[in-house]
Parts: structure tokens; sequence; C-alpha cells
């Protein structure tokens, strides 16, 4: 399939399936990116790995941005890969802090650590995940990391000098 | 009348108190601490046979194994990794030191027996090194007391070499006996 081809696979196989949940579409140098609703998520997902012009069967990556001065702050990003058609694609998915995202640990078993990751440095709820909890960071460890809002020096404690002042 | 050994109540050791106290109020032990021989003889003794605990943290335990291999060859000096904190008396903290593992690194060092010292191999290891950051510890000493500093991201064979070279020289000057050079009290 010519590269122009797999763009239009990718744009209008999604954006004809998922109509009004879609929320915006970018393509740069080939990499298409959906900008998704929340609830449409998990049938995404699902529609993305079992199309059989689609059959992304390869979850390369979930992770988090931080957005502070925008509403919603939060986006969850997922990479995913066709290893039979060779074909990428990004979702997007938006949330304000409190809320939580549908878990794809169930279509992709490789989304569970992922997550967890996602988890322990912003704080986003995976609804659903088998087990939620922090993966990098000790278990008693106070705040998300790569939030933004979160000192990059971390706070004053006894391994740490340096850090900032907790209020 | 009969002479009692002095060190008999040593031998025959029941409980760590009375070593302790028949160590610190015994005619022959405070000879032995003034004399230079003792001192000389015991801390060659130390000094020629450190034996570091095998563990690393981070890219500084590269250079560390690459000491220990036939080209650098560490054992030439008598150091000899030891896979037990029981067995050592040198940790070589090689790496960068996280807040995850710090309290690992903590109950290692507790579990080495005096007499016992630590290298803080590495930028990371001595300050921080470049992580200035929320995850890592900002020096060993925030956690265990160091003897020696090695600059170097990561230090070459040659400068951990020359770290133990300078903690041997340390030894040879310290005092052998552990409660007096520690400053440990009758407790």
């Amino acid at each position: 399939m010519a590269p122009k081809d797999k763009e239009k696979t990718l744009v209008d196989k999604v954006k004809s399936t998922f109509r009004d949940d879609i929320i915006e579409t970018k393509v740069f140098r080939g990499e298409v990116t959906h900008l998704v609703e929340k609830r449409a998520l998990k049938s995404i997902c699902n529609f993305l790995y079992s199309d059989p012009d689609l059959r992304m069967n390869y979850l390369v990556d979930v992770l988090g941005s931080d957005y502070p001065e925008e509403t919603p702050r939060f986006e969850v990003v997922y990479h995913l890969y066709s290893i039979p058609n060779k074909l990428r694609i990004r979702l997007k998915v938006r949330l304000n802090e409190g809320e939580t995202v549908p878990t794809v640990s169930d279509i992709w078993s490789g989304a569970n650590w992922p997550e967890r990751e996602t988890f322990d440095m912003f704080g986003i709820v995976f609804e659903g995940h088998p087990g939620l909890k922090r993966i990098y960071l000790p278990h008693d460890w106070e705040g998300y990391p790569l939030r933004k809002d979160y000192p990059l020096r971390g706070y004053k404690d006894r391994y740490n000098p340096y850090g900032e002042e907790k209020e | 009348m009969e002479r009692k050994h002095p060190l008999e109540e040593t031998i025959l050791f029941t409980r760590l108190e009375d070593v302790a106290n028949v160590l610190r109020n015994n005619p022959v032990m405070n000879r032995l601490k003034d004399n230079v021989v003792t001192k000389n003889v015991v801390n060659w003794g130390r000094a020629s046979s450190l034996w570091p605990m095998t563990f690393g943290l981070a890219c500084c335990a590269i250079e560390m194994i690459a000491a220990a291999c036939s080209r650098y060859d560490l054992d030439r000096m008598g150091i000899v990794f030891r896979p037990s904190p029981r067995q050592s008396d040198v940790m070589v903290v090689a790496g960068t030191m996280t807040k995850k593992i710090a309290p690992m690194v903590k109950t290692l060092y507790d579990q080495m027996a005096e007499p016992r010292w630590v290298i803080a191999q590495g930028g990371c290891a001595s300050a921080g090194g470049p992580y200035n950051t929320y995850a890592v510890v900002q020096g060993t000493d925030l956690v265990i007391p160091v003897d020696v500093y090695i600059p170097g991201c990561p230090p070459r064979p040659d400068a951990l070499l020359f770290g133990f070279l300078q903690l041997m020289e340390k030894i040879k000057r310290e005092q052998p006996f552990v409660l007096e050079e520690r400053g440990i009290k009758a407790g």
C-alpha cells in the first residue's frame, strides 16, 4: 500500500465509522492522529483491533500529558501499530482532574504496565484496570511527579535537601 | 593463687555486653591499644584484604565490573568481591541512588559487620550528579557515612582503583579498635 493510501485508510475508516466521536483529526508527515471522545474510546479501540483492514494488534505505548492552562487538563495518548498491515495510528483522549478513562488492557494486555506508569506519573485513573498501583515510584510516594505543578527537584526530605518546601 | 587469664571470659562469651566490657577494661587489650606494632599489623591485614560487596546501582557498576576483570584485576590487591554483606568490608556505592533504593542500601550497610567502609563511586553517588530531581538521593552521605569519594561520570577503572588505594591509606592511619575509632560508647 502506498503511503497516501495508508493515510486515507486510517483517516476515512475511523471517521466514517465514528462520525460524531472524532473531535479532531491531524495528519502530519504521514502520521495520523485522532482526538476522540472519551465515551467512544473503548469502541474505537475495539474497532481498530478487529477491523480486517486495520488490525492494530500491537499497542506501542500509553502515555499522558499535562496542559495546566487548558481544560480539560490531561491528555492520554495511545500509540498503535499494525504488524500485518504496517500501519501506525495515534489516539488522544482529553480528561479533567478527577475523571477516569477506561482501560484498554483487556484488548491489549501490553497496556497494563504503561497504564500503571501513566497513573504513577500523572494520577490518571484507568477504570477497570486489573491492578492499578504505582510502578516506578515507591508505593508510599505522595504526588504525581510529571504534573506541571510538581517541582522538578521534588519536595524537601531527608534524601534531598535542595527540594522545595512542602506547604 | 591461681591466675586467671584476662581473655578467658571473652573466649567463653555468652552475652554481648560481657564481651564488650571485657574488651573495654582489659589490661591486655589496653596495652595492645597503645602498641604501634599491633596497630600496624592489624591495619596491614585489613587494608590488604578489602572485600567489597557485589552490588551496583547504575552505569558506574559496569566500570566496577571492568575493574574486577582481568585487565585491571582488583584481585591482585586482595580486593575480592563477595556476594554477601556479612562477608564484606567495603560497600562500593556504584551509581545513581534513587529514593526508592535508598532504604535497601541502608539495610545492606547495616548488615555489614564492623569494621566497614564505604566508597561513593561517581558523581551521582557523591552528590547526586546531574540528577538534581525529585527521585534521586543527593549524595550517599545522606543515607550512610562515606569514606572515599571518587569523581567521574563514570570514573574509569583506574579511578576506582585509586579510590581503593586511598581507602587503604586511610585504613592504615586508623585506630584498629573499632569502638574507639568510631566513638561507640558503652551501652
